[in-house]
């Protein structure tokens, strides 16, 4: 049996006035291994902390929050691996719902605003549109994104601008589309972005790349966009 | 006016290659400048003859425009990020327009000695 203390970020607009932080300690097992394992635990025994989580490995993206002062998911963080307190906080910049759930509809917004989808209008073939191995290999990096929003809340020019500003996850998403061959809207999804906040707002400064559980990175994916908007113009 | 959200003022590329180019102007231009400077023995007169050169008097006009059209983005870029009210945003872009204009004329005055 193990200790942990954790500072959590609780707020209930129902109730609170403000926000504040509320500590605890629990005792975790050796096979309590990832931080969302302590905070299901934590549920237990105060069952108004709320949180989001679901698939509870890393693909859904759902329990991500600002863990120790740096965005995560919780179900991939090693516990033994964090500073005590453990600081949890909700992630930065959206508004909050309820203690570590935020409100995610902006983010989702500047998602859709990139048409997320292939776009084609050439008649389908008899079987499925076929990629060369090397087409398809640049779209490694970009597809894997799962949308848990950790790089577009731990970026300042979102955080300034998030109804302008796709932000990094919107523009990773945006350039998987651009580079995929099967798709026909590529001038339309280049005039989409060509303008001073949706794209340009990105000032490089990778917080994105620093947070990304899934390792991509959406600076390059932007900077690729921008080389190809150099290559349509001069 | 109805309150809502409008992007998609299709320019941006053209600001953000001239900050690139700009960067690297400046970066050459200061290189060069060191390396000229330490080269030759320092005193006034050396100073003054240098910069009484054609191509270095161009070079540094160049220069200096490379460095306001830089700083014009990258000051618009601040407002852009910070200031909210269109009113204001737009006032001190302009603000900051004239002031660079009127560096710019005043860096020809000093260049050329007029």
């Amino acid at each position: 049996m193990e200790k942990v203390r954790f500072s959590i970020y609780r707020y209930n607009p129902d109730v609170d006035a403000k926000p504040y932080m509320q500590d605890y300690v629990l005792d975790i097992e050796p096979t309590d291994v990832k931080l969302l394992d302590a905070l299901v635990k934590l549920k237990a025994s105060d069952d108004g902390i709320s949180f989001r989580r679901s698939c509870r490995e890393g693909i859904c993206g759902s329990d991500a929050m600002n863990i120790n002062g740096k965005n995560g998911l919780a179900c991939i963080t090693d516990i033994r691996s964090l500073k005590q307190p453990i600081m949890l906080r909700p992630l930065p910049g959206l508004p909050v719902i309820r203690d570590l759930i935020v409100d995610m509809t902006q983010f989702f917004k500047q998602y859709h605003s990139i048409k997320p989808y292939v776009v084609n209008d050439e008649a389908p073939p008899e079987k499925e549109r076929l990629q060369s191995p090397e087409d398809r290999k640049e779209l490694d990096g970009l597809y894997e994104c799962i949308l848990c929003a950790c790089c577009s809340t731990s970026c300042p020019s979102f955080w300034w601008n998030p109804d302008k500003f796709v932000g990094p996850a919107g523009l990773l998403a945006a350039y998987r589309f651009i580079a995929d061959t099967r798709d026909t809207i590529t001038n339309e999804r280049l005039d989409n972005l060509e303008d001073p906040y949706r794209l340009f707002r990105c000032h490089t400064i990778m917080n994105c790349v620093d947070v990304c559980p899934k390792h991509l990175n959406p600076t390059r994916a932007i900077g690729k966009i921008k080389e190809i908007m150099v290559k349509r113009a001069v | 006016m109805v309150n809502r959200v409008v992007v998609g003022a299709h320019y941006g590329l053209r600001d953000w290659i001239a900050q690139r180019v700009t960067a690297v102007i400046m970066a050459i231009y200061t290189i060069a400048l060191v390396m000229f400077l330490l080269a030759m023995p320092s005193s006034y007169e050396n100073w003054q003859s240098f910069f009484r050169q054609t191509w270095v008097q161009v070079l540094t006009q160049v220069s200096i425009l490379a460095f306001l059209i830089h700083a014009w983005v990258g000051i618009r870029d601040l407002w852009m990020d910070y200031v909210k009210p269109v009113g204001v945003r737009l006032t001190l872009h302009v603000f900051t327009i004239v002031w660079l204009l009127s560096c710019f004329v005043y860096s020809v005055k000093v260049v050329w000695g007029l």
